[in-house]
């Protein structure tokens, strides 16, 4: 009858761990889909110096008109294409008229192939190179919509008019909040260029590229075209507060913020018991920083007291420093079962940026911020798995255990029998 | 010790059951045809890739390219990147760096992390093997988790001369699976993906999400670990040393006339 009862407990414990094993989450997640068309502007110099005769023994304007046919023709349908010039109009002289020498060559909208062709083919190289001033109105041609918004810049020169620093004008744009990349590709460039454009490009996200060949520039502004066709999470601006109590209350999702160097910012998050906060941060350095940063993202209770920190460190050539905590909070043990009270946790959030000599420290730094809340995790009651043990040792000390557990029986049994048999 | 011995019998009995299951729980490679191309170039937009598939991407050097790859409890990732370099160039050097789906810097136990090419280098290797995954760690502690894992390559040292230069890099991700002696008690809801909360079951398929990345038979439960066969061996082994102790103290057989 024993033998039955121990069955049956053996059966109970098979049982539990089958539920174990099959209360498993399942991250129901689905595919992506656009929620509204991408846009594309490119940007094309137009200015005199791109008749020079150096890119696969053709002028560098011919080149661009090829690389923009093929790119025409393998657009993404769902795309939106626009074209803009800079310098296509002003032959002269003077520098004021020069610099505002840019024009609108086909709007952003639905592609027209044979069209835009046309409109590339008329393109003569004549003016200046007012980048500043093209990049300003291209992000203007882009306005509305919710879809991501890319420009794609192609020069061959660094920019002639001063003292509008393009780079300023990407960050200024950067910092509108609209979610717009610029990728800049340099045609034949020198040092100087490079600098300039990749510093444009790193203001917004971007990327640079150095273009010598035909196929080069082809390649790569397709890419970047398919690029922009790619759906992305779209994040919430948001503004943090310098205190918690005035800190704005956020939900799961992902959020966009700027962060001046020096300058702390807070969230709110009402986690329920028995739910988990995840949240993550990483603050972009879209501009020339000294070597030497890190983030810190601090998860503290209403009174003050740190629950929980993320903190992250480095030095040299980054696009992004990052970090993330997690906070599981307790089912309340003591809290009215019908109404359990959310946590108000406040994030509280610092970056070490420090901008080298000769930035701009407007706008703030570029900060993402996601937070997910999702249900607690199942807490550990032992260092292995379900308190199961592993390895010889164990297996030793069972058998050993085992031995001497049956001898003792056997001694036991005949010293009962014996005793049955006295009396 | 008894109830040991049962618990033992009934535990081989569900291991056996499961054991076939969990077999092919490692990841196989699978073919490079549906093996990406592309690269992202932030978290947000990092390019999912499954473990055992080579992604590719065409880039210039300077650029960030992003790859996200999704890792279980019980693995240990390996991430492998080849950088092949414009024939004339300066010394660079590049660096892998690998976060977790929180975003946290994940550390390297060894490998080639970072490397400096020396000019004109063909090619430069690079490797990251992480720590073990483990199911559950304390919110305080750094530990890798299951979940998305950030994959970010770059080049740390770059002259302005190489700025912007075309380069291609392929990265490839395999993971060894650790087994029963990383299995932790305690397990996470949900593993650590990104924007989990954030997208409402129902029309999760009219947007993007942050990341929709799985192990290709889906993430794992967390009970099963082989430490359910050495218990349940090591109870029936108790067993029959029981057996046999008690046999020993019987001499042969039954005492005469009981």
């Amino acid at each position: 009858m024993i033998t039955r009862q121990r069955r049956a407990a053996g059966v109970c414990v098979l049982l539990a761990a089958l539920t174990a094993g099959i209360a498993l989450p399942s991250a129901a997640l689905a595919d992506e889909t656009t929620a509204a068309a991408p846009k594309v502007n490119l940007v094309l110099d137009v200015s005199g110096s791109m008749r020079e005769r150096d890119i696969d023994g053709q002028s560098r304007m011919a080149a661009a008109k090829q690389a923009f046919n093929e790119v025409l023709d393998a657009t993404p349908e769902d795309v939106q294409l626009g074209i803009r010039t800079l310098g296509a109009n002003y032959p002269g002289d003077d520098q004021k008229t020069g610099c505002k020498d840019t024009a609108q060559l086909y709007p952003v909208g639905p592609l027209d192939r044979t069209e835009a062709k046309a409109a590339v083919a008329t393109l003569a190289p004549t003016g200046w190179t007012p980048i500043g001033p093209a990049l300003l109105k291209a992000a203007d041609d882009l306005d509305g919509g919710t879809g991501s918004k890319r420009i794609v810049l192609i020069s061959d020169g660094e920019d002639t008019c001063a003292p509008l620093d393009p780079c300023e004008v990407a960050r200024e744009i950067a910092a509108k909040g609209i979610g717009l990349t610029i990728d800049t590709l340099g045609l034949v460039p020198n040092t100087k260029m490079r600098q300039q454009l990749s510093c444009i490009a790193e203001a917004t996200g971007g990327t640079y590229t150095s273009v010598e060949h035909t196929d080069e520039l082809t390649d790569r502004v397709n890419q970047l075209v398919d690029r922009a066709a790619d759906p992305v999470v779209t994040p919430v601006a948001t503004e943090g507060a310098p205190e918690c109590a005035k800190a704005p209350t956020l939900e799961s999702g992902l959020y966009t913020d700027r962060a001046e160097f020096g300058q702390q910012r807070w969230y709110r998050v009402d986690v329920l018991p028995g739910r988990e906060l995840r949240a993550s941060v990483s603050a972009s350095a879209d501009r020339d920083v000294n070597p030497g940063y890190g983030v810190l993202l601090r998860a503290v209770t209403v009174h003050g007291r740190e629950i929980v920190r993320g903190e992250a460190a480095g030095n040299g050539r980054t696009d992004v420093i990052s970090t993330g905590l997690r906070y599981p909070k307790r089912e309340g043990d003591d809290d009215d079962a019908d109404k359990p009270a959310a946590e108000t946790v406040c994030l509280q959030l610092t970056h070490s940026f420090s901008a080298a000599a000769g930035v701009k420290t407007t706008p703030g730094l570029p900060l993402e911020l996601t937070i997910d809340v999702v249900d607690g995790p199942s807490p550990s009651s032992d260092v292995a798995a379900f308190g199961l043990g592993r390895g010889w040792w164990l297996l030793g000390i069972l058998v050993l255990t085992g031995f001497v557990g049956g001898l003792l029986w056997g001694w036991l049994s005949r010293w009962r029998v014996a005793v049955w048999r006295t009396n | 010790m008894r109830t040991t011995r049962m618990l033992g019998a009934a535990l081989l009995t569900l291991g056996l059951a499961a054991a076939p299951a969990v077999a092919d729980s490692t990841p196989s490679p699978s073919g490079d045809s549906s093996a990406p191309t592309e690269a992202g170039t932030s978290f947000r937009t990092a390019t999912e890739v499954d473990q055992g598939q080579t992604a590719t991407a065409n880039a210039s050097a300077g650029d960030y390219l992003y790859w996200s790859f999704p890792a279980d409890a019980g693995q240990r990732p390996t991430v492998k990147a080849t950088v092949k370099l414009p024939d004339t160039h300066a010394a660079e050097t590049w660096q892998i760096d690998v976060y977790d789906g929180l975003r946290r810097r994940q550390a390297c136990q060894y490998g080639p992390q970072t490397r400096t090419a020396a000019s004109g280098a063909a090619s430069v290797d690079l490797a990251c093997t992480l720590r073990t995954i483990r199911a559950w760690s304390e919110p305080w502690a750094n530990d890798p988790l299951p979940g998305t894992y950030y994959l970010r390559l770059t080049a740390v040292g770059l002259p302005t001369s190489d700025l912007g230069l075309p380069v291609s890099a392929e990265v490839r991700v395999d993971a060894k699976d650790i087994g029963g002696s990383a299995a932790v008690d305690g397990s996470l809801a949900e593993p650590l993906v990104p924007g989990a909360a954030a997208q409402p079951e129902e029309d999760a398929s009219a947007s993007a999400v942050l990341s929709s990345i799985e192990p290709e038979d889906g993430w794992a439960s967390g009970w099963w670990s082989d430490r359910w066969v050495w218990t349940a061996v090591g109870g029936a082994l108790a067993a029959l040393a029981g057996v046999g102790g008690y046999a020993l103290t019987r001499g042969s057989g039954r005492p005469p006339r009981v």
